[in-house]
């Protein structure tokens, strides 16, 4: 079933920086904001990999889709 | 549940630095845990000193933050006192193989119910960046600035020899299938090894030429392959990942269990 994004939630406060959610993301939704933090730029591309919140060593970042109940990673 | 569920939240943002392996490694057990529906009162994670031993202080489960080198010791104790409850052990590679190697082997061994992951960043990265025994021939630390001479240990070989029933290795950057390894390592009932290549980019990476964490995954990515894709007469010199020993032998506190039920009997 194709996922359909609600939300990709950044805690400012928890990301660290790295970019390793912008550099992984198969489509280049995210980019580094002002204060290097990640920021979810162009979320109409988001598929809903859910790379980048697996990805986050600081638990900093959530992508909410309709599936939820049925995704295979609940958050 | 939620992630926040399963964590401690007064203590975040953590400790580790920017783009740290360790994150990913607590990330992709936390899923792991919560994919299984283990009741988090079930679990007990046991760990010993470095950066890597600090997930205790995270993960909201019964914890114990024990001495360097010596979170199986505790382990072992925990288990054979509580059988019952799922026993995770994460380590460094410090920790696990230098000063804790005595223990790794014996207790792979004895094939106690518990699962081991080493968080493998080839460094000492608490203590400023020495070398580690998984750092390996050629590799520059704070205590090799002209490089280093030891070769490195294999973990999965070293943990097949010394007998875990189950032996597994992934990365940080292949996080679905750490999941699924740390899935099917804990549910195995016997002494489990996941090895995760896990990033340092403080430390190995700084020494070693890999600026970023990125780089650093960009290097799990490139020079790693799953054993399930290795097409006959392959030759090339890349790190294997997979599942690489899964056998059912004997589990120590089920033999514990029967020799003392056949004590109390007045058999010998
Ligand atoms: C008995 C003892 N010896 C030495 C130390 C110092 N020490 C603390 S952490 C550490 C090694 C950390 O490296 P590793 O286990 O690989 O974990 P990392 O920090 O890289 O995650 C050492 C030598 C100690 N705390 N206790
Ligand atoms: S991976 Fe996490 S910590 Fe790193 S930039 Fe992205 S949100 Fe921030
Ligand atoms: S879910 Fe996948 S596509 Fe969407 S932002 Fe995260 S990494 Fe990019
Ligand atoms: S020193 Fe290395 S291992 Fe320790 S927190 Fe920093 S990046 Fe992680």
């Amino acid at each position: 079933m194709k996922k359909i994004l609600k939300d990709i939630r950044i805690n400012k406060a928890w990301c660290k920086g790295c970019g390793i959610c912008v550099h992984f993301c198969p489509g280049k939704v995210l980019e580094m904001d002002e204060n290097d933090k990640a920021n979810a730029r162009y979320p109409e591309l988001c598929i809903c990999c859910m790379m980048c919140e697996l990805r986050c060593p600081d638990l900093a970042i959530e992508v909410i889709s309709d599936d939820e109940s049925t995704d295979e990673v609940s958050s | 549940m939620a992630v926040r569920d399963y964590i401690r939240q007064r203590f975040f943002p953590h400790l580790w630095c920017p783009g740290c392996g360790h994150g990913i490694v607590m990330n992709g057990l936390i899923r792991a845990i919560d994919h299984m529906a283990i009741p988090k009162n079930d679990i007990v994670m046991v760990s010993g000193i470095g950066c890597s031993s600090r997930i205790t202080g995270y993960v909201d489960v019964h914890t114990l933050h024990t001495l360097h080198g010596r979170a199986l010791a505790f382990a072992a104790g925990v288990k054979l006192s509580r059988p019952e409850l799922r026993v995770i052990v994460p380590m460094g590679d410090g920790d696990a193989l230098s000063i804790g190697g005595n223990h790794f082997i014996h207790a792979a061994r004895r094939n106690m119910d518990i699962t081991a992951i080493v968080m493998n960043n080839r460094i000492y990265g608490m203590t400023g960046g020495q070398f580690s025994p998984l750092s390996g021939s050629g590799t520059q630390a704070s205590t090799a600035p002209f490089g280093n001479i030891d070769p490195a240990f294999d973990v999965v070989s070293l943990a097949k020899a010394a007998g875990a029933g189950f032996v597994a290795r992934s990365t940080t950057y292949h996080v679905t299938e750490m999941i699924d390894l740390l899935k099917q390592a804990i549910s195995h009932r016997g002494f489990s090894v996941v090895e995760i290549l896990s990033q340092c980019p403080t430390y190995f990476g700084k020494h070693n030429g890999m600026e970023s964490a990125v780089d650093m995954m960009e290097n799990f990515r490139k020079n790693t392959k799953s054993l399930g894709k290795i097409p006959e007469g392959y030759s090339e010199d890349k790190v294997l990942r997979g599942v690489f020993v899964n056998e059912n032998r004997p589990e120590y506190c089920q033999e514990y269990e029967r020799i003392i039920a056949s004590a109390m009997k007045g058999e010998t």
